[in-house]
């Protein structure tokens, strides 16, 4: 589903060098954990994967369903079926939550030459699954997160996933800022899109996300590389003693 | 030679050979006061404290800039609202394509027929508000206006009207130079709704003079037409009473020059006056709104909203004033201004001022200007929002905030509607 392949990447308007090749392979059907030290590159692999500006990336290439994404805009890499849930959901003003989505599930399906989903379909439908994440009408009708709590904000990315129903789910600490039963809702609705077409990366710290989201592969990333991949125990590992015996290992 | 000197100089060169045309006594000794009033200011020049970032000539010369008019193809503006609609072509009164002129509630007529009456009740209110108005800033244009004008409308309400009256202005001849002069006084109590769309001329210049009474309310919407070529400058003139209630607000999408100038007086407590704009301009645009609220009485409220879209090379300008007199106590005034540029080769230029005599008061203003937001844009794309699409939702997401000062919700879904359309039109 999603290959990298010694993807090197450094911010466009500076000297600085983000991620230092990067390797990894997300299955169809799977889900890969990253776990790794503040300012690894986590974000940074999230935003390049999915077309965000101010990174150029200097070597290596990133494909999804073999198709290259780094040649591909944004909304072209979405139409293809990636999707991130932000690490920090972007508030928009005047731009309400509903029109947004219509807006979003209906470019995409146009983007992928299927007919758009009338209002009322689209109603009924994000009115079911807002319904299961505990979202309530009054803040689909808000504008984009304006106003939402830090756990309203990861919820509603939950919801725009579910709505759009991708088949690459990046999920860039959608666990921080969710109180326990928040995170048992995001996992349900996370758990609820499992399924053998789809492959998700779930980005994290803690192991508590992923006692609901079961990894089958979980990726340790340090300084711009993964430095090292193993099964769910390795989540347990770092969980207990924090990353410096892995970065004593390879250093 | 004093800067005065040279302009009244110049202003006689500009007015050489243009006379107040004829009509009956009251009227004359008006346009005559109006005409003096004209040559003793001087036309406006680049100089002048108002006119820094507005180039007056062309709506000073003698001569029309051609401006060919614009077939768009589209139902007028206001279409699907039930209205009574007064018809102008290129600045002329048009009966067969209006209503007929009555309604329940207020009595309307022609300027071209009044001033043929040996008395009326307008000679009171016809260039007064316009020579009130003249005062701290001069508005030269308006005072030629009613110097000038031949044509117009004169309503005077004394119910609750719903139902708005319409000024459409259509525009036929490329070198069409219209002057219209209009007065609607709404009497204690009374309510009064005016709608106002169309490009009118090749070159247009508008009084719009308004006397809100106590207790009464006015409500204006208007869209400005949306000829590339056209000139207008347009001039509001309004004075609220006791607990009255005055509300204006424009649209504008293209034409390569509007100036638009309001002058508001609140001379009744607990009066309300809220004046908004909302415009799209996209290359050969330049758009001024030049506001000036006066607070000379107890607890009034004035909010101005002003949102500017401006791209290639497209220029905005916003000139907003607020006055607080001594006793204009508890006086609660808000100013914004806000311009979203999509590129760097277009400018906004604002100046926003507060001169407060009063202690007791609470006015704040405010003026910013930048970008679209990257970090939106990005997450409405990562959603599979083409940019495009995104830019506009952002847009018209920045726009909707001046569009929401109209109160009544069936006119401000006219323009948001629009406003949708035309930015989807551009996006092909
Ligand atoms: N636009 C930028 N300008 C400057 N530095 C940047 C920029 N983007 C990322 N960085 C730097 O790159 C490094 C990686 O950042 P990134 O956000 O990818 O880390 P992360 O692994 O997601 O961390 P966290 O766990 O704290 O979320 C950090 O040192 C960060 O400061
Ligand atoms: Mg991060």
């Amino acid at each position: 589903m999603l290959e990298i392949k010694g993807l090197k990447v450094k911010l466009e308007d500076e000297d600085k060098q983000i991620l230092k090749g990067v390797d990894l392979k997300v299955e169809a059907g799977k889900v890969h954990a990253i776990m790794g030290p503040n300012g690894s590159g986590k974000s940074t692999l999230s935003y390049v994967l999915s077309g965000r500006d101010g990174y150029e990336v200097t070597e290596g290439e990133a494909t999804l369903g073999g198709e290259d994404l780094l040649e591909l805009e944004a909304e072209e890499r979405a139409a293809l079926g990636l999707f991130l849930a932000f690490q920090y959901p972007v508030e928009i003003p005047g731009v309400g939550n509903m029109t947004f989505l219509r807006t979003a599930v209906n470019a995409q399906r146009k983007a992928r030459g299927q007919e758009e989903m009338s209002a009322a379909d689209f109603l009924k439908e994000i009115r079911a699954k807002a319904k299961t994440l505990k979202i309530d009408a009054d803040m689909l009708k808000r504008p984009v997160n304006v106003g939402f709590s830090g756990g309203e904000k990861k919820r509603n990315e939950i919801l725009q996933m579910a709505m759009l129903e991708p088949k690459m789910c990046i999920l860039d600490e959608t666990d921080s800022g969710l109180d326990v039963d928040a995170m048992k809702l995001v996992s349900d609705g996370v758990n609820a899109l499992r399924d053998a077409g789809r492959g998700f990366l779930v980005i994290t710290h803690y192991q508590r996300l992923l006692d609901h989201i079961k990894p089958d592969v979980v990726h340790i990333m340090a300084n711009g590389r993964i430095v090292k991949t193993g099964g769910p125990e390795l989540a347990l590992e770092v969980e207990k003693n924090g990353y410096a015996d892995i970065l004593a290992e390879i250093a | 030679m004093s800067f005065l000197q040279q302009k009244q100089e110049a202003t006689a060169e500009l007015l050489d050979g243009v006379s107040v045309p004829a009509g009956a006594a009251w009227i004359t000794s008006i346009r005559d006061t109006a005409m003096a009033r004209v040559v003793d200011n001087g036309l406006p020049v680049r100089r002048d404290e108002y006119w820094k970032y507005t180039r007056p000539e062309t709506l000073t010369a003698q001569d029309v800039v051609p401006a060919a008019p614009f077939d768009h193809g589209e139902a007028p503006m206001f279409d699907e609202i039930d209205r009574l609609k007064v018809v102008f072509v290129d600045g002329i009164f048009d009966a067969d394509q209006s209503d007929a002129l009555e309604g329940e509630g207020f009595s309307i007529e022609c300027l071209s027929d009044i001033v043929n009456t040996d008395i009326h009740w307008a000679k009171d209110l016809y260039g007064q508000l316009e020579a009130n108005g003249q005062n701290p800033v001069e508005r030269p244009l308006a005072a030629l206006n009613t110097a000038l004008a031949e044509d117009g409308i004169i309503i005077r309400v004394t119910g609750k009207v719903s139902r708005p009256v319409n000024f459409i202005y259509k525009h036929e001849d490329d070198t069409s130079d219209a002057i219209l002069h209009h007065v609607i006084k709404v009497e204690e109590g009374a309510s009064f709704t005016l709608l106002e769309n169309g490009p009118a001329a090749a070159r247009f210049n508008k009084v719009l003079e308004v006397d809100v009474a106590d207790n009464a309310e006015f409500h204006h919407v208007r869209a400005q037409g949306r000829d590339h070529e056209r000139r207008a400058a347009t001039h509001i003139f309004g004075r609220l009473g006791k607990e009255s209630t005055f509300k204006s607000f424009t649209l504008t999408v293209n034409g390569v020059l509007t100036r638009n100038d309001c002058v508001l007086e609140l001379t009744g407590d607990d009066a309300i006056a809220h004046v908004a704009g909302a415009c799209v301009g996209d290359g050969d645009f330049h758009h001024d709104d030049t506001v000036f609220v006066t607070h000379d009485a107890v607890a009034c409220e004035s909010r101005q909203v002003f949102k500017k879209v401006l791209r290639n090379g497209a220029t905005g300008v916003f000139q907003g004033k607020i006055l607080v007199k001594p006793d204009a106590q508890k006086t609660d005034g808000y100013q914004i201004s806000q311009s979203l540029l999509l590129d760097d080769d277009s400018q906004f230029l604002a100046k926003p001022e507060l001169e407060i005599y009063a202690d007791d008061v609470a006015c704040s203003h405010g003026s910013t200007s930048g970008a679209i937001d990257e970090e939106g844009l990005f997450y409405l794309r990562a959603r599979g929002v083409p940019k495009d699409i995104a830019t506009d939702l952002m847009t018209l997401a920045f726009l909707a905030e001046a569009v929401e000062e109209i109160e009544n919700g069936e006119l401000a879904d006219c323009i948001l509607t629009r406003l949708e359309g035309w930015l989807e039109r551009r996006r092909g």
